[in-house]
């Protein structure tokens, strides 16, 4: 078990790959009919379950390496003149960790949607695009060359892309699906000017090489600098880092567990893999660390900010994923690599639990809308009390996994940069603060009725306008105004529900095993990285000897301490607040005016991103563009020797009048225009 | 070997189209025709296969016309273009029992003069080719007799007739210069030719690149494309977008590498193909994005995709080794773009015919209503956008790795840029049919001769995709034909 065959390492990739291509074959075929598409769960749970198994293989044969990349040789596929393609896996000790926590959380996401997509028309088309996408993101962690890499990158895109767009009969699913997919392309742009700049540098897509060029110091440090920047541009688009965060709360729109899995524990977590497996490079370049340090940092606490006011759990879960991801970005440029990915471990088995944990809870209340929730841990107490273990994981409560990353990169930012330490340190406060207040609105305080009306298929969302929830702005405070009235009314009328005939009931054991599993790690992950060597040395082996790396060996117990008290009196805010003195949140609303309507704008980045950016500026500009070139260009060419007008036949009229003209004009200045030009030159050169 | 022999391919097809007209007149069962025709075709390229196992490669007709590897590319290209849409045709046609004739005996000569174009390595024989390959082109064109096809191939002649003009001009003052038309001799005059008359030559030059720039839809000479292919029927549109544009770009690649490669022109000629390839691909997707009719957006992809191309031509280096690179770049561009397009537009002939409408709005819901024909689009559509894993992706990091190698990095960034530009639309067009919310119900079906020709082509795109060495290969032995400058 020591060793662990090449062929054994494509398999992880390819049996996912041809699961989603044999259910896809079977509903295009008509030979998986409407009874039997629970096949397609129980196809897909197996063979992620042998990838699981393969992955803890791998996982054994690379700690038998220390670490070490496995010796694999790539394989030529193509070969061009001055320009080889090779397709090619690479298993180290990075690789061998992404691997067991992308198949162990979706094997568990799997088995979660068996329960949750019940019923659903669209199960058989649900599974293929979950399998396509793990195949995917375990391509994107196998792969031996940033080519490979990149397209599995994409890959993962466009299956986020489909899942988002899901229930793509609601328009608002459909329009978040185009804004993740166009959103992230912008970060893209990015990652490939990236690799075409490493390509004519080096003359390889290799990532082995790459690391040892960036090591041994064979590329020019611009040159080193571009291509950091450029990575970091496609793992903020992925990542969603400010400013191309703001696609990831709309993906919400998508079903629960692909949010779970996608948008929280594995695909979103690309961008900080893509910046630890290139971190040699990174690590050479002080200013792409430092980019990547600030614009963590600022992500984190600025999403903070935004999950504190919204009142959707599903939304602040993803504002919290954002900040989150947030960290992790801080601790990689902080030079903390080790701490980063020990953070994106614990955060994907925590994060992951949290997203089921609101799934169940929209089962049971068909709304996502904390302002009709309430009560629920005397109905649900399987799912309350796995969630509270994940939010005092995520708020960092010590014994809980969280709370051993988030100080490890906390720790590496005090050593780095004292202001991103005190910004991380804020993050800690608010942390804590939005998680206790999703509690205590959830699972305490009476029922607040759910939602009455469960909408065909699709997860059910309130019918209250509150806009900031659903992707709008809110502009002036008379609707900031009405949106608080709102949360009063429900806080008086808790009772006056009573009608609804929702009645909160515990999901199905299906949805709740994976509930308990996910449990285990969200409490004890950490201990990998506890008083031992072994999982720093995994991931430290997984880099080129000689990059400089960050990990902090002494415990600082002020550190702690003070991030322990911080955790603390954040939820100590929040059960004053929401719990202790009920209608306090009102009030605090009212004073903090001006902040509350900067939160629910949500930085008004979206107002920025969307109204400005891509509407106003590329879409009008284009649409200027063309329009002019045409108006000026063509009508105007077309009036100018328009004059004579054949009044024949129809046929004839527009096509010898003006426009016919125009064309031909243009063609001959196009002609005399380059023959001058070209003469030109000659002449001179 | 002698000369008939090595003619016979384009003989076959031609004598073919004479007995479609002939079989027309005597047999009232007109459903024989396009099988008489696809049967040419296949007999042509049974012939084809027949001349390179016996070795038949060489010159016909005192050097009039050569048999070499790359005219040998675009034989079983032009044949396979042709014999797909005849099968995309098959209904079409069918509603005008009278002239079915016609129709197929045109595609027939419109693929010998693209046949003949890739092989003709003279002056007189290149426009004789050229002319024999655009009359019937025009014909097609308008066709119908409606206004819209009419009004498509008028205008399509009268430009088509001042690029003639332009390109006859281009000719002459080569003719004069050289006192030749044959292109090897075009090439010794040139190397010799005094320091004095090279702006001469390059005037030459730019004539002949604005001539085959009409008929390869670049910028600026590529206003027509979206009339027309919005008014032709849409198997001639097909038609027009892959035959015409490989039949230009096999000349263009010829004409320049053979007899104007010396490089005392070359690097000019090089840049100012690779100007016009930025802003034929630029221009081209920039107003793409803008449009409602499927066929005059596949009319602006069509001018960015010969943007795309001709960053192959404009990848010329100095240095002989690696002539040849941007040279099988082209080639493998268009066989991929050739299937990919005509995949594309099959589907848009049967989506057509069925729901009525060239709308892209009306698309909406056809990923639920003809779940096998938006598979189909959309994977063409990805390949134009040039996602992997489809023969688009090879076709561009083959041509950008040319451009790269010939030190174009300015053109490579734009065209990225431009690959990003162009899913915009290409993907827009995908998400109508998947996402958008359909305001008709009902199943929507093709014949089964169109499924085949989609079929066929989408294996075309997915195989060159996934498992291109074959094509590279031929693509490569193709291009080496110029390898000897």
């Amino acid at each position: 078990m020591d060793t662990f065959p090449e062929a054994l390492a494509w398999a992880i990739f390819l049996l996912p790959v041809g699961c989603s291509l044999l259910i896809t074959l079977a509903l295009a075929t008509g030979l998986l009919r409407r009874g039997q598409l629970r096949l397609a769960g129980y196809l897909t749970i197996l063979v992620i379950f042998v990838a699981f198994l393969l992955s803890l293989w791998a996982l054994k044969a690379v700690d038998h390496n220390s670490g070490h990349a496995l010796s694999y040789t790539s394989h030529q596929w193509l070969q061009f003149p001055g320009f080889s393609f090779t397709l090619g896996l690479r298993v180290d000790g990075l690789t061998a960790v992404m691997l067991v926590v992308v198949t162990s959380v979706s094997l568990l996401v799997q088995v979660y949607s068996q329960g949750y997509m019940e019923g659903d028309p669209g199960y058989g088309r649900y599974y293929a695009y979950m399998s396509l996408f793990t195949a995917s993101m375990l391509g994107l962690v196998l792969s031996d060359s940033i080519l490979f890499l990149f397209v599995n990158w994409e890959l993962v895109g466009l299956c986020s892309f489909l899942l988002i767009g899901f229930w793509f009969h609601k328009p608002s699913a459909a329009a978040a699906a185009k804004k993740a997919f166009i959103t992230t392309r912008v970060g893209d742009v990015g990652f490939m000017i990236a690799i075409l700049i490493i390509w004519t540098h080096t003359g390889t897509f290799d990532i082995a090489q790459i690391h040892h060029a960036a090591v041994a110091g064979g590329i020019g440090s611009t040159t080193l600098t571009l291509f950091a920047l450029g990575v970091f541009a496609g793992a903020a688009g992925k990542s969603a880092q400010v400013p191309l965060h703001i696609w990831l709360p709309d993906a919400m729109e998508g079903p629960t567990p692909v949010s779970a899995l996608i948008h929280a524990a594995t695909m979103v977590a690309a961008g900080v893999y893509l910046v630890a497996r290139f971190f040699p490079v990174f690590a050479a370049s002080s200013g792409a660390l430092h980019t990547v340090a600030w614009i963590g940092a600022i992500t984190a606490i600025i999403a903070a900010t935004m999950g504190v006011v919204n009142p959707d759990i599903k939304k602040v879960l993803a504002y919290s994923t954002i900040s989150q991801l947030g960290y992790m970005m801080l601790g990689l440029g902080s030079g903390a690599y080790v701490a980063a990915i020990f953070h994106l471990m614990n955060h994907a088995f925590f994060k992951a639990l949290l997203f089921l944990g609101s799934g169940s809870v929209n089962k049971a209340t068909n709304t996502f809308d904390m302002r009709q929730m309430g009560g629920l841990r005397r109905v649900m107490p399987i799912t309350f009390w796995t969630f509270v273990i994940a939010s005092l994981s995520l708020a960092g409560v010590p014994p809980f996994s969280g709370f051993y990353s988030k100080d490890d990169i906390l720790h590496a930012a005090w050593n780095d940069n004292k202001i991103l330490f005190a910004l991380g340190f804020i993050v800690v406060f608010l942390t804590a603060f939005y998680m206790a207040r999703v509690i205590f609105l959830t699972f305490f305080g009476e029922f607040r009725g759910g939602a009455p009306h469960h909408d065909h298929w699709t997860e059910g969302w309130t019918a209250i306008p509150v806009a900031a929830s659903e992707g709008q702005n809110v502009h002036d405070s008379s609707a900031v105004a009405a949106v608080l009235r709102a949360e009063e009314a429900h806080e008086l009328e808790g009772d006056a529900h009573g009608e609804h005939e929702v009645h909160p009931h515990e999901s199905p054991t299906v949805m709740l095993i994976p509930l308990v599993v996910l449990a285990v790690p969200a409490v004890i992950s950490w201990l990998v990285n506890y008083h031992t060597h072994w999982f720093g040395d995994l991931l430290k082996n997984a880099l080129p000897v000689g990059t400089p790396e960050r990990t902090d060996e002494v415990v600082n117990w002020g550190l702690a301490i003070a991030s322990i008290a911080m955790a603390l009196a954040g939820i100590f805010v929040g059960y004053v607040i929401y719990q202790a003195r009920r209608g306090l949140d009102v009030t605090m609303g009212r004073l903090l005016r001006p902040l509350y309507v900067l939160f629910m704008n949500k930085w008004y980045g979206d107002v920025i991103g969307e109204e400005i950016i891509a509407r106003g500026l590329v879409y009008r500009g284009v649409a200027f563009a063309s329009e002019t070139f045409d108006t000026y260009v063509i009508d105007g060419v077309a009036n100018g020797l328009g004059m004579v007008t054949n009044r024949g036949g129809a046929v004839l009229r527009r096509a010898a009048s003006g426009e016919f003209q125009a064309y031909g004009f243009i063609f001959s200045a196009g002609v005399a225009i380059i023959a001058v030009v070209l003469v030109v030159i000659a002449r001179t050169s | 070997m002698d000369d008939i022999t090595r003619f016979l391919p384009e003989l076959i097809v031609l004598v073919t189209a004479g007995l479609v007209v002939l079989v027309d007149l005597f047999v009232p069962d007109k459903r024989v025709l396009p099988w008489l025709t696809l049967l040419g075709l296949a007999v042509s390229a049974g012939w084809t296969v027949g001349l390179i196992v016996a070795g038949g490669q060489g010159r016909a007709f005192g050097d009039m016309l050569r048999v070499d590897a790359f005219s040998l590319f675009f034989l079983f290209l032009f044949q396979a273009v042709a014999a797909v849409v005849v099968l995309s045709a098959i209904d079409f046609v069918g509603q005008m029992p009278d002239r079915q004739g016609e129709f197929y005996a045109l595609v027939l000569t419109v693929a010998t003069g693209a046949m003949l174009l890739s092989g003709a390595n003279d002056l007189i024989m290149i426009f004789i080719s050229l002319e024999l390959t655009s009359i019937s082109q025009y014909a097609l064109a308008g066709f119908m007799r409606d206004s819209r096809s009419s009004e498509a191939g008028l205008k399509y002649l009268l430009l088509g007739a001042v690029s003639t003009a332009t390109l006859l001009y281009g000719m002459a003052l080569l003719f004069g210069l050289t006192g030749t038309t044959a292109l090897p001799g075009i090439a010794t005059a040139l190397h010799s030719a005094s320091d004095n008359l090279r702006p001469a030559y390059l005037l030459a030059a730019t004539l002949l690149a604005a001539g085959f720039g009409f008929k390869m839809a670049i910028f600026p000479f590529q206003m027509w494309v979206p009339d027309v292919y919005e008014g032709a029927p849409t198997p001639v549109s097909a038609y027009l977008s892959v035959a015409s544009k490989a039949a230009a770009f096999a000349i263009v690649l010829r004409i320049f590498f053979e007899a104007l490669g010396d490089s005392r022109i070359s690097s000019e000629w090089a840049n100012l193909f690779a100007v016009l390839a930025a802003i034929s691909m630029t221009l081209g997707n920039v107003v793409a994005i803008q449009q409602r009719n499927i066929k005059r957006l596949f009319g602006y992809s069509s001018v960015a995709q010969a943007g795309n191309f001709l960053v192959g031509i404009a990848a010329v280096s100095a240095s002989s080794g690696r002539f040849t690179i941007g040279a099988s770049g082209v080639l493998f561009f268009v066989a991929a773009y050739a299937f990919t397009n005509l995949g594309a537009f099959l589907a848009i002939i049967a989506i057509s015919d069925a729901i009525g409408s060239e709308n892209i709005a009306d698309y909406a819901g056809l990923g639920r209503r003809a779940p096998w024909l938006a598979a189909i689009l959309a994977f063409c559509l990805v390949s134009l956008t040039g996602l992997p894993p489809t023969a688009g992706f090879f076709a561009k990091v083959y041509i950008f790795n040319a451009a790269i190698q010939a030190k174009f990095v300015w053109l490579v960034v734009i065209a990225v840029l431009n690959t990003l530009v162009s899913a915009v639309y290409y993907l827009g067009v995908l998400r109508v049919m998947y996402l958008g919310e359909s305001k008709a119900e009902g199943r929507v079906r093709a014949g089964l001769p169109i499924s085949f020709g989609m079929a066929v082509s989408a294996l075309g795109v997915l195989v060159f995709g996934v498992a291109p060495g074959p094509l590279l290969t031929a693509a490569q032995k193709a291009a080496d034909v110029f390898a000897v400058h």
